[in-house]
């Protein structure tokens, strides 16, 4: 009796198997003819982003620039679909993110993701997102590499609309060594991925040119204290200091520098691109800095303008760099999803194909890494006000 | 060698902070045997409420420190009477686990409210800095190293010098025999936690305005090396508290002004590992009766 059951269940469970098997077998095989599902009215998209936890605070401005371009998309005329955005929090641990991601897929069926907000996270959910054929449009995984397999080749489905870390690097020793004149730098860079790749291609670039590192210093993210390394390096005989970090603690490295009197160039990647920079360094202050970034507001497009405007009267803020570039991940995918019509493999054909034209520069994708070609801006701050750009090619 | 000195003022006015965070945590736990992990949160709650009142009210400093000391001396004895009183009979891991639980919950719930954005303080105090021999001392250097010495000073009135200061050393010393001796256990324990909350509050406005910010977070890092602070010298004892918060500020200054800044926090929690292999009680460990 007893095995009969058992043997009439595992012929339900294999029948059914198979039959999932089949059904599914199209999907994945990736076909690009026939890979993707047409929409419907109202599609979803989701926005993954860390709206709580220690990087909360780049996801929570990720996601507002995300839903500042889901609401101008509505508020079209000509829209050929409502966009429904689902939130989630990854909380800024990867494993979360993942979580976030097969709940977005699975459970709530979107067309596409933008976010996470953090390299950590945007690259643990790749790997799922690729299986399931939903393609995720990163807006700041900045680290190197972070698109691609450990096989070299991209994860098919993976996007991001930011340059990597070392570009923003490589960008600044040119311009540090050949506009700014400065030959012998003093490196502080946090001990994380994003400090570590960018003051790496850094003094990569900057030794290659000529240049010459004085001293090398790491600090933990959260660290506030940096007197004790001010004392250490303000005899020695350097033209700058560069900063690899993120704005928290770059602006206290910043304060302490300036309050010990040095008025040495302080250059630095888009870590420093926030106001709360500006405010903790404190705007007198905040003179004779110079940084590599993928946003600035200086002689804004209409788009920008708008995008600025809009913006400020739902948050009664500025946006960032990271709400910018979070803005451009959910144009584009929307962009994609409008040209394309469709879901899945479509849509991923569409976006490689893509010229988007957004508010951090226009560029297409680089087929080999899923890294869009653009320049790196260089804006200079004087008086806590962005005042110079200079956009610098990078080979 | 003047460099070796201006290293020792960072260090020091770094180890000033730890110290008076350690405070707190040696009271307590000398009075009832707990680990306050949420008094690491009382300092950045310290930090937010300074924050507010100079901001939208306009405070000068002394008001709005005392303000500070006030809030957060009032909501170090809410805490204890909401979380920790109910469990006082239970196993100590249970108001441990529950310690670490109001931890998150302060923070997470300032998250909540303030956003999670780093908070700005307006300049309060003038950039002015003194040269006194090779070392230069900043203005709110100095204001922290007062501040420091006033509230040591007169805590350890309070302790040695009033009778709540006995009746704490009383209820530290045996809570049973106190009790017998008329004095009332609960009160002792909520000015404890008054007495400590406040000066976690205290330290907490003077590190906001030394690095002029807030964040929900900011209690964590520091809340952890002010314990190992308060191991350091003694769990328990209040002269332990001060020197294992100095002696902790210094060490980390000199770890990245003379070894490797990386290893500036496995430095703090190296020294913890040695104090408990060689000598388990802390540096003042053994003076049971300064418990407090």
């Amino acid at each position: 009796m007893n095995t009969k059951i058992w043997k009439s269940a595992a012929a339900v469970c294999l029948t059914s198997a198979m039959v999932a098997g089949c059904s599914n077998a199209p999907a994945s095989n990736g076909n690009a003819a026939t890979g993707g599902a047409d929409l419907g009215d109202t599609v979803k998209v989701g926005l993954n982003f860390e709206l709580s936890g220690p990087t909360a605070d780049y996801g929570t401005k990720e996601r507002n620039g995300a839903a500042i371009a889901i609401e101008q998309f509505n508020a079209r005329e000509d829209k050929p679909f409502t966009v429904e955005g689902v939130e989630i929090d990854n909380k800024g641990e990867p494993a979360e993110a993942v979580t976030a991601t097969t709940k977005l897929i699975e459970q709530d069926q979107v067309a596409g993701v933008v976010g996470p907000a953090t390299s950590g996270c945007s690259i643990a959910t790749f790997d799922f997102a690729t299986a399931k054929q939903v393609p995720v449009v990163a807006p700041s995984a900045t680290q190197v590499g972070a698109t691609l397999k450990p096989d070299g080749s991209a994860y098919e489905f993976a996007w991001r609309v930011c340059f990597e870390d070392s570009f923003q690097g490589k960008g600044m020793a040119e311009y540090a060594f050949n506009t700014l004149g400065i030959k012998k730098v003093a490196i502080i860079n946090e001990v994380s991925d994003y400090g570590n790749g960018v003051s790496a291609a850094f003094k990569e670039k900057f030794v290659e040119l000529g240049g010459e590192v004085l001293d090398e210093t790491q600090y933990q993210s959260g660290d506030k204290d940096f007197a004790s390394f001010v004392t250490k390096i303000k005899d020695l005989d350097f033209d700058g200091i560069y900063v690899a970090g993120y704005y928290n603690e770059a602006a206290q490295i910043v304060k302490a520098i300036k309050a010990e009197g040095i008025d040495k160039p302080i250059i630095g990647a888009d870590g420093f691109d926030s106001q709360d920079f500006i405010d903790q360094v404190s705007a007198e202050t905040a003179n004779n800095i110079f940084y590599t970034t993928a946003y600035t507001a200086i002689e804004p497009s209409e788009e920008l303008t708008r995008f600025i405007a809009d913006y400020n009267a739902k948050y009664g803020e500025d946006p960032s760099m990271f709400a910018a570039l979070s803005y451009d991940a959910t144009n584009l995918l929307l962009q994609a999803l409008e040209t394309s019509g469709k879901t899945g493999a479509d849509l991923n054909e569409a976006i490689k194909n893509i010229e988007f034209s957004g508010i951090t520069g226009s560029f297409s994708f680089d087929q080999t890494t899923h890294t869009p070609k653009k320049n790196v801006l260089v804006v200079e701050l004087v008086d806590g006000v962005q005042s110079n750009v200079e956009s610098v090619k990078v080979e | 060698m003047s460099q070796f000195l201006q290293q020792v003022v960072n260090g020091l006015s770094l180890g000033s902070i730890y110290a008076l965070v350690a405070l707190g945590y040696t009271m307590v736990y000398g009075i009832i045997k707990l680990i306050n992990f949420a008094h690491g949160d009382i300092y950045m709650i310290g930090a937010y409420t300074a924050f507010f009142v100079t901001t939208y009210l306009g405070m000068s400093f002394i008001p709005a420190l005392l303000v500070c000391m006030i809030v957060c001396g009032i909501l170090g004895v809410g805490i204890e009477r909401i979380a920790y009183k109910p469990l006082r009979k239970a196993p100590r891991i249970t108001a441990l686990i529950t310690a670490i639980g109001v931890s998150y919950v302060i923070e997470y719930t300032m998250q909540f409210f303030m956003g999670t954005s780093v908070k700005t303080y307006p300049k309060m105090l003038p950039d002015i800095s003194w040269q006194i021999g090779a070392v230069k001392i900043s203005y709110i250097q100095m204001v922290i190293f007062t501040v420091t010495i006033v509230l040591m000073v007169l805590l350890t009135f309070i302790i040695h010098k009033t009778k709540i200061g006995r009746a704490m050393r009383a209820v530290s010393a045996d809570e049973n025999g106190a009790k017998l001796m008329g004095i009332s256990v609960d009160n002792t324990i909520s000015i404890t936690f008054l007495i400590g909350s406040a000066l976690a509050g205290a330290a907490g406005m003077l590190v906001g305005l030394y690095y002029n910010s807030a964040s929900p977070l900011m209690g964590m890092v520091p809340g952890l090396k002010a314990f190992v602070a308060a191991v350091f010298g003694g769990i328990g004892s209040i002269p332990g508290a001060l020197v294992g918060g100095l002696f902790i500020g210094v060490a980390e200054t000199m770890v990245v002004a003379y070894g490797s800044s990386l290893y500036r926090d496995a430095i703090v929690y190296i020294i913890l590992i040695i104090v408990l292999i060689v000598k388990p009680a802390g540096l003042f460990g053994k003076n049971e009766r300064e418990k407090v």
